[in-house]
């Protein structure tokens, strides 16, 4: 039996009277892309927080392998590179200096964070770009300089919320491209969340998270089969009942 | 069962070879952040002037005009008659860290709203570390602009004793903790970049001038014995009397006592108001943005 990367168990969490999840449970194995894909408010930003400990979890357990994030969070961050909706970047600096500031966030010595990101930044063809200020930078280098960050610290599980919002159809393909290589390459577990269906591929797990529940959670195949539908866009539809799907062509 | 439980050590042992950080790594991150700040205020050369300028305007312009109008008697911690502009640089001190705790504390709010504070709360080291270090590093930058006050002030032969520029130092460090654990601790409770200016009326001008920063406390009594009552409980005033007494190489006892508790108090505060489980921000959803 293999220890998922991610395992999310009878979670739930509220914002006061109003539930953003509702009994959330599902797991990532090693070496996986994992779509999380709801609609805009399915509380997949919330499971984010959760998940990364920006919030603590009110019921249920989340564990990265067998890290409790709630009771030994230090260990759960530790091996987790996150990519969140908004850009955290910090503007005003260089692309090298975020790189270090973040590898100073996690303990490694400035020489080996320098090594690192020169592998990283060759990694994501910006090389050439290290020293220059990232407010220079485009929507599309911005977040493949976040994508590297969260991998300077070379975790296990990379989850990313929303990354591709806002990006045009060529930067979107090329991040989403270099994402999945990073399964084959390094063997990281990925947690993809997003509302655009095109980005959800044959050999993906998919989790349908709706109103804050999960819908549907396994293999795009079976997901597709079980509500017998033909493709991820219509089983998304029966699943969601919903006609109208977000932004799948942005 | 046997084969489960190996496979999941080797799973585990693959991630997490060691566990902890040793105290090397504690000062590497530190290091990082205290860095990070050091290069921000760099860059911005403009909040780097005014947080001179500010002060010295009050040091050339108000002191001089008041110079006449204000008679400073002989109090501790000094020892003859001092001009005005003597008596006003530890209140003027205490007001460079006073506003440069709010504009760490502006900023901590600009970097929430931006998504920049996730990146250092979801580092692995304990929040509360996180925290300190935040703090260690606003310190260390209001000590810059401290001591560049300092030397300006003494080309017009203003200043302390030789001595006194060394033996502030922990003092302006204890103060510089608290009034950055003070700006924390109101960050956490500012939803919107916007409220800011609020913290300007709330905080900033009743904490600066119902203090002893420009005038003596026993003037104050003088005038209104419940305004004299408001600036003895008043934590600003404790941070200048300290300050005061150390640049003339004198410990108050009372300031040292407020401001060290304070400063334990505040950051209690501020580490409670940015737990995860406990904090204001987890109760109001923000960290989240968008569902």
């Amino acid at each position: 039996m293999i220890t998922p990367t991610l395992s999310v168990e009878a979670v739930s969490h509220a914002y006061g009277a109003r539930q953003a999840l509702d009994s959330v449970t599902f797991a990532v194995e090693p070496a996986t892309f994992a779509v999380l894909l709801g609609l805009n408010g399915a509380g997949k930003s919330t499971l984010f927080a959760l998940i990364t400990r920006l919030y603590a979890t009110q019921s249920g357990r989340i564990r990265i392998f067998d890290h409790d994030v709630r009771r030994a969070s230090g260990e759960a961050l530790r091996i987790l590179g996150v990519v969140f909706q908004s850009r955290t970047l910090d503007l005003d600096l260089s692309v090298m200096q975020n790189l270090l500031y973040h590898a100073a966030l996690h303990g490694i010595r400035r020489r080996e964070a320098q090594t690192r990101a020169d592998e990283v930044l060759a990694r994501i063809a910006l090389k050439d770009r290290a020293h220059d200020k990232v407010r220079n930078l485009s929507g599309g280098q911005m977040r493949r300089v976040e994508i590297a960050r969260a991998l300077l610290h070379r975790p296990r599980l990379l989850v990313l919320d929303e990354p591709t919002v806002g990006l045009d159809i060529n930067s979107r393909a090329d991040i989403l491209r270099y994402v999945r290589q990073l399964i084959a390459t390094d063997g990281i577990a990925v947690l993809w969340a997003t509302h655009l269906i095109d980005e959800v591929a044959d050999n993906d797990h998919l989790i349908v998270l709706h109103q804050g529940q999960v819908l549907s959670d396994g293999p795009l195949s079976r997901v597709v089969d079980d509500c017998g539908a033909t493709n991820v866009r219509d089983a998304f539809a029966r699943l969601t009942r919903s006609e109208h799907l977000s932004g799948d062509t942005e | 069962m046997n084969s489960t439980i190996s496979d999941r050590q080797r799973a585990i042992s693959v991630v997490s070879p060691h566990s902890g950080f040793s105290p090397g790594q504690f000062a590497i991150c530190l290091k990082g952040i205290v860095w990070r700040e050091s290069l921000r205020f760099l860059h911005q050369r403009e909040r780097f002037i005014s947080a001179l300028v500010r002060p010295l305007v009050w040091l050339f312009i108000f002191a001089a005009g008041f110079r006449q109008v204000l008679g400073v008697s002989i109090i501790p911690p000094y020892q003859t008659y001092i001009l005005y502009a003597e008596y006003i640089t530890p209140g003027l001190i205490a007001m460079i860290q006073l506003f440069n705790g709010m504009q760490s504390s502006l900023s901590m709010v600009y970097d929430r709203e931006m998504g920049n504070m996730r990146t250092l709360l979801v580092s692995p080291f304990p929040r509360w570390y996180l925290l300190c270090s935040k703090l260690i590093a606003g310190t260390a930058v209001s000590l810059l602009q401290v001591y560049a006050f300092l030397l300006i002030a003494r080309f017009w032969e203003i200043g302390p004793p030789p001595v006194g520029y060394l033996l502030v130092l922990p003092a302006l460090v204890l103060c510089g903790l608290m009034l950055g654990a003070l700006g924390m601790l109101i960050s956490s409770a500012i939803k919107q970049l916007e409220n800011f200016a609020g913290v300007m009326n709330f905080v900033i001008f009743p904490l600066f001038f119902a203090s002893s920063a420009l005038y003596p406390l026993w003037q104050v009594r003088e005038g209104s014995p419940l305004l004299y009552y408001i600036c003895e409980f008043n934590p600003f005033t404790h941070a200048v009397e300290l300050i005061r007494f150390a640049l003339y190489a004198q410990v108050n006892w009372l300031s040292l006592a407020v401001v060290g508790g304070c400063t334990v108090l505040f950051i209690l505060g501020a580490i409670l108001a940015y737990d995860p489980s406990r904090g204001f921000l987890a109760r109001r959803g923000e960290a989240a943005g968008t569902a």
